[in-house]
């Protein structure tokens, strides 16, 4: 910026921030209009009856239960979602075999794919129609086969390109040194993939906990046994309470923004080498 | 060797299951009974209606978040201002938040009683009409351009473009013919991503839609309500409508994605 204070001329200076100004103000604008304003407005609504209206509708039984069964169903997902991407990571970077490059493409799918579509399908090859005869519908495995089909490409995404960039003589020196390919994993791999795979985890928890289309229709939404919390908001939205809507919405928005908090403190622990 | 062999068949087979027959069995469902009946049911009016509205709300909806992604990705990164942090933050909360609260959010500040419900007395409906669909899908579509621009002017750095400023080109001339060539191939990522989001988006539409069938209904909402209608060839032909979107979109990816072949 310095330089180029001293070439322009005063005026053009001053025009030129003012319209750098103006643009940032309209951008900026533009966000609180989308996401500011609307998430006001929710926190305020969940409020507008007082923190024990608040709390009454968050620990109402089938509410509370609807909580817990997200936050158990997800850590699940998000879990076997570690182990899963991290072994599809793995192969897709330092295997090779025929058809690798649509297999990697096809790893994109689930963020394409418009969530009631994979519901939809997910229902008619795990469901009451199954060609195998697996029928999870209205199960809480169907909700988990649901989760997993849309987390996929969270840790296989985050963890590739790091294993992509890993250095691979550090692992042949471990390995000349007579560590075993355990123990190379463990010592040297492993803790370099650490922060990427907690990051795709991370996300992946998040999009679980919050996950609706894929859902709605395999769980079949029985209170109490296989009725998540997007799906309860819903309900709560049809049946004409906005109050209980609002309360459990904002339990959910304080935990993305916890899992936003997190993720920037994974990406801090990444590059903390390059700073 | 055992090893590897079983890693790779293990990946394989866990994608296999969770991934292409599901999407196989779109077409075949769809297909087993002849192509004429699948075609009917796309070309049915109410059909044709939702897709002409998804496609026209992504057409507001892309090129507003493509426009302003860039700006804030180039405020973001360019400008040190008061406010950063809390700007940065916001952009990614979108990803993380569940689409129905999303919705609601725009139900309550719309909706009767709300802040902004006084709107649909003066004749401006935003609620259960296209208004609101719009806003709902900026809103999740939104931090796709800003995420892909960032990393990229990040990366560039500054001298080009004050080597263009010190020679005397206009902040607009510097942005046209220096900033924005470097950006452009994160701009297409990020623009193919946002188009995919809002076409597919789902649970934040359903509740600002009211799902009025002919007139709010999309074509992700036409699926759910043509399958709970128990018209199965009807979900199942617009669901092969966005499956084909979607294998387009994957392919795109590939063609634009940052890094090339690396990644």
């Amino acid at each position: 910026m310095g330089t180029s204070a001293v070439a322009l001329s005063r005026r053009e200076a001053v025009l030129s921030r003012a319209g750098g100004g103006i643009a940032r103000g309209i951008a900026i604008g533009y966000l609180s209009v989308i996401v500011l304003v609307p998430m006001a407005a929710l926190v305020w609504a969940s409020r507008s009856q007082g923190m024990g209206t608040f709390w009454n509708e968050v620990t109402k039984p089938e509410a509370w239960s609807a909580l817990k069964l997200t936050l158990g169903i997800s850590v699940l997902v998000a879990a076997f979602n570690a182990l899963t991407g991290t072994a599809i990571a793995w192969v897709l970077v330092r295997d090779s075999f025929p058809g690798k490059g649509f297999v990697n493409a096809v790893i994109d799918l689930p963020f394409a794919l418009p969530t009631i579509v994979a519901g939809l399908v997910l229902l008619e090859l795990y469901g009451p129609n199954s060609p195998f005869g697996v029928n999870l519908a209205f199960q809480r495995a169907g909700i988990v086969l649901a989760l997993l089909f849309v987390t996929l490409p969270f840790v296989v995404r985050a963890v590739q390109p790091v294993l992509l960039e890993l250095d691979r003589e550090m692992e042949e020196a471990a390995e000349s040194l007579g560590a075993g390919r355990f123990a190379v994993f463990r010592r040297i791999v492993f803790p370099n993939l650490l922060p990427a795979v907690l990051s795709g985890v991370a996300l992946a928890f998040a999009r679980a906990v919050g996950e609706f289309g894929s859902v709605v229709l395999i769980s079949g939404n029985i209170p109490f046994k296989t009725e998540v919390s997007s799906v309860y908001i819903a309900g709560q939205v049809e049946s004409d309470n906005p109050a209980g809507a609002a309360a459990v919405s904002v339990v959910l928005l304080l935990i993305s923004l916890a899992v936003l908090l997190l993720i920037g403190a994974f990406r801090h622990w990444r590059t903390r080498h390059d700073r | 060797m055992i090893g590897r062999y079983a890693l790779r068949f293990g990946a394989l087979g866990y994608l296999a299951f969770l991934l292409l027959l599901p999407v196989g069995l779109v077409f075949y469902r769809t297909f087993e009974h002849g192509v004429a009946p699948a075609w009917d049911a796309v070309t049915s009016p109410q059909a044709l209606h939702a897709l002409w509205l998804t496609l026209l709300i992504a057409a507001v909806a892309v090129p507003l978040n493509t426009l302003f992604g860039v700006t804030l990705a180039i405020s973001l990164v360019r400008h040190r201002f008061p406010g950063r942090g809390l700007v940065n933050a916001v952009v990614d909360l979108p990803v993380a938040l569940s689409p129905v609260v999303v919705g609601l959010s725009l139900y309550l500040l719309y909706g009767t009683g709300g802040w902004l419900g006084g709107l649909a007395g003066h004749g401006i409906k935003i609620l259960f009409a296209l208004p609101g669909m719009i806003l709902a899908t900026i809103f999740v579509s939104l931090p796709f351009v800003v995420r892909e621009v960032v990393p990229v002017l990040r990366e560039i750095g500054t001298d080009q473009e004050q080597a263009a400023e010190t020679l005397g080109a206009t902040p607009f001339t510097t942005f046209r013919r220096i900033t924005l060539p470097a950006i452009r191939w994160a701009v297409c990522y990020g623009v193919i991503l946002t188009t995919a989001r809002a076409i597919g988006e789902f649970g934040a539409v359903s509740i600002v839609s009211g799902r009025i069938e002919g007139k709010t209904e999309t074509l992700p909402l036409y699926v759910q309500s043509q399958f709970e209608g128990f018209n199965t060839t009807g979900a199942f032909a617009a669901s092969v409508v966005l499956a084909l979107i979607a294998l387009a979109t994957v392919v795109a990816m590939r063609m634009f994605r940052p890094g090339g072949e690396a990644s």
